[in-house]
Protein backbone atom coordinates (compact mmCIF):
# COMPACT_ATOMS: atom_id res chain seq x y z
CA UNK A 1 0.00 0.00 0.00
CA UNK A 2 1.40 3.35 -1.04
CA UNK A 3 1.07 6.54 0.94
CA UNK A 4 0.64 10.09 -0.22
CA UNK A 5 3.45 12.44 0.68
CA UNK A 6 1.37 14.18 3.35
CA UNK A 7 0.64 10.83 4.99
CA UNK A 8 4.28 9.76 4.80
CA UNK A 9 5.15 13.07 6.44
CA UNK A 10 2.75 12.32 9.30
CA UNK A 11 4.23 8.85 9.71
CA UNK A 12 7.80 10.12 10.08
CA UNK A 13 6.61 12.95 12.31
CA UNK A 14 4.86 10.47 14.61
CA UNK A 15 8.06 8.43 14.75
CA UNK A 16 9.82 11.44 16.25
CA UNK A 17 11.67 12.54 13.14
CA UNK A 18 11.74 16.35 12.73
CA UNK A 19 9.79 17.80 9.82
CA UNK A 20 9.12 21.37 8.72
CA UNK A 21 5.65 22.73 9.54
CA UNK A 22 3.36 21.85 6.64
CA UNK A 23 -0.28 21.89 5.68
CA UNK A 24 -2.35 19.38 3.74
CA UNK A 25 -5.07 21.29 1.89
CA UNK A 26 -7.94 20.37 -0.38
CA UNK A 27 -9.03 23.91 -1.31
CA UNK A 28 -7.23 27.13 -2.35
CA UNK A 29 -8.50 28.85 0.81
CA UNK A 30 -6.94 26.18 2.99
CA UNK A 31 -3.69 26.59 1.04
CA UNK A 32 -3.77 30.35 1.67
CA UNK A 33 -4.29 29.80 5.40
CA UNK A 34 -1.51 27.21 5.56
CA UNK A 35 0.93 29.50 3.72
CA UNK A 36 0.06 32.41 6.04
CA UNK A 37 0.63 30.24 9.08
CA UNK A 38 3.97 29.00 7.77
CA UNK A 39 5.06 32.54 6.83
CA UNK A 40 7.56 33.37 4.10
CA UNK A 41 7.99 31.64 0.73
CA UNK A 42 6.30 28.27 0.33
CA UNK A 43 6.16 25.40 -2.10
CA UNK A 44 2.79 23.91 -3.18
CA UNK A 45 2.95 20.23 -4.13
CA UNK A 46 0.34 18.02 -5.77
CA UNK A 47 -0.57 14.94 -3.74
CA UNK A 48 -0.66 12.14 -6.29
CA UNK A 49 0.60 8.56 -6.19
CA UNK A 50 2.76 8.94 -9.26
CA UNK A 51 6.08 10.45 -10.20
CA UNK A 52 6.91 13.35 -12.51
CA UNK A 53 5.08 16.00 -10.49
CA UNK A 54 7.63 18.74 -11.06
CA UNK A 55 7.76 18.17 -14.83
CA UNK A 56 3.95 18.11 -15.08
CA UNK A 57 3.57 21.39 -13.23
CA UNK A 58 2.43 19.81 -9.99
CA UNK A 59 5.04 21.59 -7.86
CA UNK A 60 5.08 25.41 -7.71
CA UNK A 61 6.78 28.01 -5.54
CA UNK A 62 4.92 30.91 -3.95
CA UNK A 63 6.12 34.07 -2.24
CA UNK A 64 2.79 35.04 -0.70
CA UNK A 65 -0.31 33.25 0.68
CA UNK A 66 -2.40 34.54 -2.25
CA UNK A 67 0.10 33.14 -4.70
CA UNK A 68 -0.01 29.80 -2.84
CA UNK A 69 -3.81 29.79 -3.14
CA UNK A 70 -3.61 30.52 -6.87
CA UNK A 71 -1.12 27.70 -7.38
CA UNK A 72 -3.29 25.35 -5.32
CA UNK A 73 -6.29 26.13 -7.51
CA UNK A 74 -4.34 25.18 -10.64
CA UNK A 75 -2.71 22.11 -9.16
CA UNK A 76 -5.93 20.72 -7.71
CA UNK A 77 -7.36 20.57 -11.26
CA UNK A 78 -4.21 19.14 -12.79
CA UNK A 79 -4.23 15.47 -13.78
CA UNK A 80 -0.79 13.87 -13.64
CA UNK A 81 -0.24 10.54 -15.43
CA UNK A 82 -3.95 9.81 -15.15
CA UNK A 83 -4.12 10.66 -11.44
CA UNK A 84 -6.14 13.52 -9.98
CA UNK A 85 -4.58 14.94 -6.81
CA UNK A 86 -5.96 14.07 -3.38
CA UNK A 87 -5.00 17.61 -2.34
CA UNK A 88 -1.91 19.79 -2.09
CA UNK A 89 0.87 19.96 0.46
CA UNK A 90 1.99 23.46 1.41
CA UNK A 91 5.56 23.43 2.67
CA UNK A 92 8.00 26.16 3.67
CA UNK A 93 10.71 26.82 1.12
CA UNK A 94 13.48 25.66 3.38
CA UNK A 95 16.95 27.23 3.59
CA UNK A 96 18.98 24.13 2.91
CA UNK A 97 22.68 23.82 3.54
CA UNK A 98 23.07 20.18 2.47
CA UNK A 99 20.73 17.44 1.24
CA UNK A 100 21.06 13.82 2.39
CA UNK A 101 19.20 10.59 1.72
CA UNK A 102 17.96 8.22 4.44
CA UNK A 103 16.09 5.09 3.58
CA UNK A 104 15.19 1.59 4.64
CA UNK A 105 14.20 -1.10 2.15
CA UNK A 106 13.41 -4.79 2.40
CA UNK A 107 16.34 -6.91 1.26
CA UNK A 108 14.65 -10.00 -0.13
CA UNK A 109 17.92 -11.87 -0.50
CA UNK A 110 19.10 -11.33 3.08
CA UNK A 111 15.49 -11.41 4.36
CA UNK A 112 16.22 -8.39 6.55
CA UNK A 113 15.60 -4.64 6.40
CA UNK A 114 18.49 -2.74 4.87
CA UNK A 115 19.37 0.78 6.03
CA UNK A 116 20.70 3.13 3.36
CA UNK A 117 22.24 6.56 3.75
CA UNK A 118 23.86 8.98 1.35
CA UNK A 119 25.34 12.43 1.64
CA UNK A 120 24.03 13.08 -1.88
CA UNK A 121 20.30 13.61 -1.32
CA UNK A 122 17.61 15.06 -3.53
CA UNK A 123 18.25 12.67 -6.40
CA UNK A 124 17.37 9.02 -6.93
CA UNK A 125 19.38 6.75 -4.66
CA UNK A 126 19.71 4.27 -7.57
CA UNK A 127 21.53 6.94 -9.56
CA UNK A 128 23.83 7.76 -6.64
CA UNK A 129 24.56 4.07 -6.05
CA UNK A 130 25.50 3.63 -9.71
CA UNK A 131 27.53 6.79 -10.23
CA UNK A 132 28.93 7.38 -6.74
CA UNK A 133 28.90 4.06 -4.88
CA UNK A 134 31.28 5.40 -2.22
CA UNK A 135 28.58 7.90 -1.23
CA UNK A 136 26.09 5.20 -0.20
CA UNK A 137 26.29 3.50 3.20
CA UNK A 138 24.43 0.25 3.85
CA UNK A 139 23.67 -1.92 6.86
CA UNK A 140 21.14 -4.60 7.76
CA UNK A 141 19.07 -4.59 10.91
CA UNK A 142 17.49 -7.52 12.71
CA UNK A 143 13.85 -8.41 12.18
CA UNK A 144 13.45 -8.87 15.94
CA UNK A 145 16.14 -7.11 17.97
CA UNK A 146 15.95 -3.38 18.76
CA UNK A 147 17.62 -0.98 16.34
CA UNK A 148 20.63 0.55 18.04
CA UNK A 149 21.93 4.01 17.20
CA UNK A 150 25.44 2.69 16.64
CA UNK A 151 24.16 0.60 13.72
CA UNK A 152 22.75 3.69 12.03
CA UNK A 153 25.90 5.63 12.88
CA UNK A 154 28.08 3.05 11.11
CA UNK A 155 25.98 3.30 7.97
CA UNK A 156 26.15 7.10 7.92
CA UNK A 157 29.83 7.23 8.79
CA UNK A 158 30.58 4.98 5.81
CA UNK A 159 29.71 7.92 3.56
CA UNK A 160 32.30 10.17 5.22
CA UNK A 161 29.83 12.17 7.31
CA UNK A 162 31.37 13.14 10.67
CA UNK A 163 30.94 15.50 13.62
CA UNK A 164 27.64 17.15 14.47
CA UNK A 165 26.11 16.10 11.14
CA UNK A 166 26.78 12.46 12.05
CA UNK A 167 25.31 12.92 15.52
CA UNK A 168 22.18 14.66 14.23
CA UNK A 169 21.50 12.24 11.36
CA UNK A 170 22.05 9.09 13.44
CA UNK A 171 18.79 9.07 15.48
CA UNK A 172 16.81 9.96 12.36
CA UNK A 173 18.02 6.89 10.45
CA UNK A 174 17.58 4.68 13.54
CA UNK A 175 13.98 5.89 14.02
CA UNK A 176 13.27 5.43 10.33
CA UNK A 177 14.49 1.83 10.62
CA UNK A 178 12.24 1.25 13.63
CA UNK A 179 9.18 2.67 11.89
CA UNK A 180 9.98 0.57 8.82
CA UNK A 181 9.99 -2.61 10.84
CA UNK A 182 7.19 -1.79 13.27
CA UNK A 183 5.00 -0.43 10.45
CA UNK A 184 5.49 -3.46 8.15
CA UNK A 185 6.88 -1.24 5.43
CA UNK A 186 8.44 -2.29 2.17
CA UNK A 187 9.99 1.14 1.72
CA UNK A 188 10.59 4.04 4.10
CA UNK A 189 12.54 6.84 2.53
CA UNK A 190 13.37 10.45 3.40
CA UNK A 191 14.70 12.25 0.37
CA UNK A 192 15.85 14.86 0.86
CA UNK A 193 16.78 14.78 4.50
CA UNK A 194 17.88 18.39 4.80
CA UNK A 195 20.49 20.02 6.95
CA UNK A 196 19.16 23.56 7.30
CA UNK A 197 21.37 26.64 7.52
CA UNK A 198 20.77 26.71 11.29
CA UNK A 199 22.16 23.16 11.59
CA UNK A 200 18.86 21.34 12.18
CA UNK A 201 18.05 18.17 10.26
CA UNK A 202 14.49 17.88 8.90
CA UNK A 203 12.64 15.53 6.55
CA UNK A 204 11.61 17.59 3.52
CA UNK A 205 10.02 14.74 1.58
CA UNK A 206 9.17 11.18 2.50
CA UNK A 207 7.97 8.09 0.67
CA UNK A 208 6.41 5.10 2.37
CA UNK A 209 5.00 1.85 1.14
CA UNK A 210 3.41 -0.75 3.39
CA UNK A 211 3.13 -4.48 2.79
CA UNK A 212 -0.44 -5.03 1.52
CA UNK A 213 -0.93 -8.06 3.74
CA UNK A 214 -0.12 -5.97 6.83
CA UNK A 215 -2.94 -3.46 6.43
CA UNK A 216 -5.15 -5.43 8.86
CA UNK A 217 -2.46 -5.51 11.53
CA UNK A 218 -1.69 -1.83 11.01
CA UNK A 219 -5.32 -0.74 11.37
CA UNK A 220 -4.51 1.64 14.24
CA UNK A 221 -1.94 3.52 12.18
CA UNK A 222 -4.07 3.55 9.03
CA UNK A 223 -7.50 4.33 10.46
CA UNK A 224 -6.88 6.23 13.68
CA UNK A 225 -3.61 8.06 13.05
CA UNK A 226 -3.87 8.67 9.31
CA UNK A 227 -7.64 8.55 8.84
CA UNK A 228 -7.45 6.23 5.83
CA UNK A 229 -10.74 4.47 5.11
CA UNK A 230 -10.81 0.67 4.97
CA UNK A 231 -11.84 0.61 1.31
CA UNK A 232 -9.09 3.04 0.29
CA UNK A 233 -6.67 0.37 -0.92
CA UNK A 234 -4.64 2.62 -3.26
CA UNK A 235 -4.68 -0.20 -5.78
CA UNK A 236 -3.94 1.51 -9.09
CA UNK A 237 -4.14 -1.71 -11.10
CA UNK A 238 -7.42 -2.00 -13.00
CA UNK A 239 -8.20 -5.67 -13.66
CA UNK A 240 -9.56 -6.72 -17.04
CA UNK A 241 -12.96 -8.40 -17.43
CA UNK A 242 -11.16 -11.73 -17.83
CA UNK A 243 -9.23 -11.16 -14.62
CA UNK A 244 -12.36 -10.12 -12.74
CA UNK A 245 -14.28 -13.19 -13.86
CA UNK A 246 -11.44 -15.59 -12.98
CA UNK A 247 -11.16 -13.96 -9.57
CA UNK A 248 -14.90 -14.40 -8.98
CA UNK A 249 -14.69 -18.10 -9.91
CA UNK A 250 -11.81 -18.52 -7.50
CA UNK A 251 -13.63 -16.72 -4.69
CA UNK A 252 -16.76 -18.84 -5.09
CA UNK A 253 -15.02 -22.06 -4.00
CA UNK A 254 -12.40 -22.51 -1.28
CA UNK A 255 -10.83 -25.56 -2.89
CA UNK A 256 -7.58 -24.92 -4.77
CA UNK A 257 -6.46 -21.69 -6.34
CA UNK A 258 -6.82 -20.21 -9.79
CA UNK A 259 -5.57 -16.89 -11.08
CA UNK A 260 -5.66 -15.34 -14.50
CA UNK A 261 -3.94 -12.31 -16.03
CA UNK A 262 -4.23 -11.05 -19.54
CA UNK A 263 -2.88 -7.50 -19.59
CA UNK A 264 -0.51 -7.23 -22.56
CA UNK A 265 -1.34 -10.72 -23.80
CA UNK A 266 -3.08 -11.04 -27.15
CA UNK A 267 -1.87 -14.37 -28.51
CA UNK A 268 -3.71 -17.43 -29.78
CA UNK A 269 -2.54 -20.03 -27.26
CA UNK A 270 -4.52 -20.04 -24.02
CA UNK A 271 -2.60 -21.19 -20.96
CA UNK A 272 -4.02 -23.24 -18.10
CA UNK A 273 -0.80 -23.70 -16.20
CA UNK A 274 0.66 -23.84 -12.70
CA UNK A 275 2.47 -25.63 -9.86
CA UNK A 276 5.75 -24.79 -8.20
CA UNK A 277 6.81 -21.86 -10.36
CA UNK A 278 5.46 -23.62 -13.44
CA UNK A 279 3.41 -20.70 -14.67
CA UNK A 280 6.37 -18.38 -15.18
CA UNK A 281 8.60 -21.15 -16.53
CA UNK A 282 5.96 -22.37 -18.96
CA UNK A 283 5.02 -18.90 -20.17
CA UNK A 284 8.70 -18.24 -20.86
CA UNK A 285 9.06 -21.63 -22.57
CA UNK A 286 6.09 -20.90 -24.85
CA UNK A 287 7.41 -17.46 -25.75
CA UNK A 288 10.98 -18.65 -26.27
CA UNK A 289 9.73 -21.14 -28.85
CA UNK A 290 7.81 -18.56 -30.83
CA UNK A 291 4.43 -19.07 -29.21
CA UNK A 292 2.00 -16.28 -28.42
CA UNK A 293 0.27 -16.74 -25.06
CA UNK A 294 -3.24 -15.35 -24.78
CA UNK A 295 -2.97 -15.07 -21.02
CA UNK A 296 -1.04 -15.96 -17.92
CA UNK A 297 -2.64 -18.19 -15.32
CA UNK A 298 -2.01 -20.19 -12.20
CA UNK A 299 -3.84 -23.31 -11.14
CA UNK A 300 -2.99 -25.53 -8.22
CA UNK A 301 -3.75 -26.68 -4.70
CA UNK A 302 -6.34 -29.22 -5.86
CA UNK A 303 -9.12 -27.09 -7.25
CA UNK A 304 -12.59 -28.50 -7.75
CA UNK A 305 -13.70 -29.66 -11.18
CA UNK A 306 -15.93 -26.58 -11.36
CA UNK A 307 -12.99 -24.27 -10.67
CA UNK A 308 -10.72 -25.90 -13.25
CA UNK A 309 -13.61 -25.85 -15.69
CA UNK A 310 -14.29 -22.18 -14.98
CA UNK A 311 -10.69 -21.14 -15.65
CA UNK A 312 -10.49 -23.23 -18.83
CA UNK A 313 -13.77 -21.78 -20.11
CA UNK A 314 -12.62 -18.23 -19.52
CA UNK A 315 -9.35 -18.90 -21.34
CA UNK A 316 -11.06 -20.70 -24.23
CA UNK A 317 -13.51 -17.83 -24.67
CA UNK A 318 -10.86 -15.13 -24.91
CA UNK A 319 -10.69 -13.37 -28.25
CA UNK A 320 -8.18 -14.96 -30.58
CA UNK A 321 -7.66 -18.17 -28.59
CA UNK A 322 -7.40 -21.17 -30.88
CA UNK A 323 -6.21 -23.84 -28.47
CA UNK A 324 -5.31 -24.20 -24.82
CA UNK A 325 -2.22 -25.77 -23.30
CA UNK A 326 -2.79 -27.42 -19.92
CA UNK A 327 0.58 -27.83 -18.27
CA UNK A 328 2.13 -28.00 -14.82
CA UNK A 329 5.64 -28.02 -13.47
CA UNK A 330 7.36 -30.90 -11.66
CA UNK A 331 5.26 -33.50 -9.86
CA UNK A 332 2.27 -31.75 -8.41
CA UNK A 333 -0.08 -32.84 -5.65
CA UNK A 334 -2.94 -31.44 -7.70
CA UNK A 335 -4.99 -34.33 -9.01
CA UNK A 336 -4.51 -34.88 -12.70
CA UNK A 337 -7.93 -36.48 -13.15
CA UNK A 338 -9.77 -33.58 -11.55
CA UNK A 339 -8.04 -31.00 -13.77
CA UNK A 340 -8.63 -33.25 -16.78
CA UNK A 341 -12.33 -33.41 -15.97
CA UNK A 342 -12.44 -29.63 -15.57
CA UNK A 343 -10.82 -28.73 -18.88
CA UNK A 344 -12.74 -31.38 -20.83
CA UNK A 345 -15.98 -30.21 -19.29
CA UNK A 346 -15.10 -26.65 -20.34
CA UNK A 347 -14.54 -27.78 -23.93
CA UNK A 348 -17.77 -29.76 -24.06
CA UNK A 349 -19.90 -27.03 -22.51
CA UNK A 350 -18.56 -24.59 -25.10
CA UNK A 351 -19.25 -27.02 -27.92
CA UNK A 352 -15.56 -27.64 -28.60
CA UNK A 353 -13.98 -31.01 -29.29
CA UNK A 354 -11.40 -31.57 -26.49
CA UNK A 355 -9.05 -33.40 -28.87
CA UNK A 356 -8.98 -30.29 -31.07
CA UNK A 357 -9.15 -27.56 -28.43
CA UNK A 358 -6.49 -28.97 -26.05
CA UNK A 359 -3.10 -28.62 -27.70
CA UNK A 360 -1.19 -30.23 -24.86
CA UNK A 361 -2.08 -31.77 -21.51
CA UNK A 362 1.07 -32.23 -19.44
CA UNK A 363 0.45 -32.62 -15.72
CA UNK A 364 2.56 -35.14 -13.84
CA UNK A 365 1.36 -36.00 -10.37
CA UNK A 366 -1.40 -37.49 -8.30
CA UNK A 367 -3.95 -39.73 -9.98
CA UNK A 368 -2.24 -39.50 -13.33
CA UNK A 369 -3.43 -42.94 -14.49
CA UNK A 370 -7.01 -41.88 -13.92
CA UNK A 371 -6.35 -38.60 -15.70
CA UNK A 372 -4.82 -40.42 -18.65
CA UNK A 373 -7.93 -42.61 -18.93
CA UNK A 374 -10.22 -39.60 -19.05
CA UNK A 375 -8.07 -37.83 -21.62
CA UNK A 376 -7.76 -40.96 -23.74
CA UNK A 377 -11.55 -41.29 -23.77
CA UNK A 378 -11.80 -37.83 -25.33
CA UNK A 379 -8.89 -38.30 -27.74
CA UNK A 380 -6.48 -36.00 -25.88
CA UNK A 381 -2.87 -37.17 -25.66
CA UNK A 382 -1.50 -37.18 -22.12
CA UNK A 383 2.09 -36.22 -21.39
CA UNK A 384 3.59 -37.27 -18.06
CA UNK A 385 6.91 -36.31 -16.45
CA UNK A 386 8.88 -38.02 -19.23
CA UNK A 387 8.06 -35.00 -21.41
CA UNK A 388 9.94 -31.92 -20.21
CA UNK A 389 8.31 -28.53 -19.68
CA UNK A 390 10.30 -27.21 -22.62
CA UNK A 391 9.16 -30.02 -24.94
CA UNK A 392 5.53 -29.74 -23.82
CA UNK A 393 5.56 -25.99 -24.48
CA UNK A 394 7.19 -26.59 -27.87
CA UNK A 395 4.57 -29.15 -28.87
CA UNK A 396 1.80 -26.76 -27.86
CA UNK A 397 3.32 -24.03 -30.00
CA UNK A 398 3.67 -26.41 -32.96
CA UNK A 399 0.05 -27.50 -32.68
CA UNK A 400 -1.40 -24.02 -32.45
CA UNK A 401 0.79 -22.71 -35.25
CA UNK A 402 -0.14 -25.69 -37.38
CA UNK A 403 -3.79 -24.87 -36.83
CA UNK A 404 -3.43 -21.22 -37.90
CA UNK B 1 -16.62 -35.26 -30.42
CA UNK B 2 -17.07 -38.24 -28.22
CA UNK B 3 -19.71 -36.97 -25.81
CA UNK B 4 -21.97 -34.00 -25.57
CA UNK B 5 -22.64 -31.93 -22.47
CA UNK B 6 -25.81 -30.27 -21.42
CA UNK B 7 -26.70 -28.39 -18.28
CA UNK B 8 -27.74 -30.70 -15.49
CA UNK B 9 -26.12 -33.84 -16.89
CA UNK B 10 -22.99 -35.34 -15.43
CA UNK B 11 -20.21 -36.03 -17.87
CA UNK B 12 -17.85 -38.26 -15.96
CA UNK B 13 -19.54 -39.90 -13.01
CA UNK B 14 -22.83 -41.66 -12.29
CA UNK B 15 -23.92 -43.24 -9.04
CA UNK B 16 -26.29 -46.13 -8.82
CA UNK B 17 -28.10 -47.01 -5.60
CA UNK B 18 -29.94 -50.20 -4.77
CA UNK B 19 -33.63 -49.88 -3.93
CA UNK B 20 -32.84 -50.56 -0.28
CA UNK B 21 -30.33 -47.71 -0.14
CA UNK B 22 -32.56 -45.33 -2.09
CA UNK B 23 -35.37 -45.76 0.44
CA UNK B 24 -33.35 -45.58 3.65
CA UNK B 25 -33.69 -42.13 5.35
CA UNK B 26 -31.20 -43.02 8.08
CA UNK B 27 -28.54 -44.01 5.56
CA UNK B 28 -29.37 -40.83 3.60
CA UNK B 29 -28.20 -38.71 6.54
CA UNK B 30 -25.03 -40.73 6.81
CA UNK B 31 -24.29 -40.40 3.08
CA UNK B 32 -24.85 -36.66 3.24
CA UNK B 33 -22.34 -36.48 6.09
CA UNK B 34 -19.60 -38.60 4.56
CA UNK B 35 -19.55 -37.26 1.00
CA UNK B 36 -16.89 -34.50 0.84
CA UNK B 37 -18.37 -32.98 -2.31
CA UNK B 38 -22.08 -32.96 -1.36
CA UNK B 39 -23.35 -35.45 -3.92
CA UNK B 40 -25.98 -36.85 -1.52
CA UNK B 41 -28.90 -34.96 -0.08
CA UNK B 42 -30.85 -36.50 2.79
CA UNK B 43 -34.64 -36.49 2.47
CA UNK B 44 -37.42 -38.18 4.45
CA UNK B 45 -37.73 -40.84 1.80
CA UNK B 46 -34.01 -41.57 1.39
CA UNK B 47 -30.91 -40.17 -0.29
CA UNK B 48 -31.22 -38.01 -3.38
CA UNK B 49 -28.40 -37.54 -5.87
CA UNK B 50 -27.39 -33.90 -6.49
CA UNK B 51 -26.69 -34.27 -10.21
CA UNK B 52 -24.82 -30.96 -10.50
CA UNK B 53 -22.23 -32.29 -8.01
CA UNK B 54 -21.63 -35.69 -9.62
CA UNK B 55 -18.63 -34.60 -11.67
CA UNK B 56 -16.96 -33.34 -8.48
CA UNK B 57 -16.76 -36.92 -7.15
CA UNK B 58 -13.21 -37.49 -5.90
CA UNK B 59 -13.61 -41.30 -5.97
CA UNK B 60 -12.99 -41.59 -2.22
CA UNK B 61 -15.65 -44.34 -2.00
CA UNK B 62 -16.75 -43.24 1.47
CA UNK B 63 -20.33 -43.61 0.26
CA UNK B 64 -19.63 -47.17 -0.92
CA UNK B 65 -18.22 -48.00 2.52
CA UNK B 66 -21.10 -46.35 4.33
CA UNK B 67 -23.72 -48.34 2.46
CA UNK B 68 -24.38 -52.10 2.73
CA UNK B 69 -22.18 -54.11 0.41
CA UNK B 70 -23.22 -53.61 -3.22
CA UNK B 71 -25.70 -50.90 -2.30
CA UNK B 72 -23.86 -48.06 -4.05
CA UNK B 73 -21.86 -48.26 -7.24
CA UNK B 74 -19.76 -45.45 -8.71
CA UNK B 75 -19.73 -45.62 -12.50
CA UNK B 76 -17.01 -43.90 -14.50
CA UNK B 77 -18.57 -42.86 -17.76
CA UNK B 78 -15.15 -42.58 -19.39
CA UNK B 79 -14.57 -46.33 -19.28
Amino acid sequence: MRFFEFEARRIVEQAGIPVTSYGFCTTPDEAREAAAEIGGPTVVKSQVLTGGRMKAGGVKFADTPDEAAAHAEEILKLEINGHMPRGVLVDPKAEVKQEYYAGVVWDGTAKKPLMLFSDMGGIDIEQVAEEHPDHVGRGHISNLDPVFDFQAKEVIAATGVTGSQLNRATPILARLAELFRDGDMLLAEINPLAELTDGRFVALDAHMEMEDEATGRQAELLREKLGIAEDDTRDTYVPSEFERRVKAIDAADHRGVIQGKDHNFDGNLGLVIGAGGGSLTLTDAVRSQGGKPANYSEIGGNPSVAKACGLAKEVLQKDGVEKIAVMMSIVSNTRVDIVARGVIKACLELGRDPSEAIAVFRIPGAWEDEGARILDHYGVEYYDRSVSLWDAAGRAVEKVQGAS
Amino acid sequence: MSDAASAGDSIFIEIEMSDAVASDPELATKLQEVCPVSIFKATDSGPEIVVSQLDECVLCELCVEAAPQGGIEIIKKYG
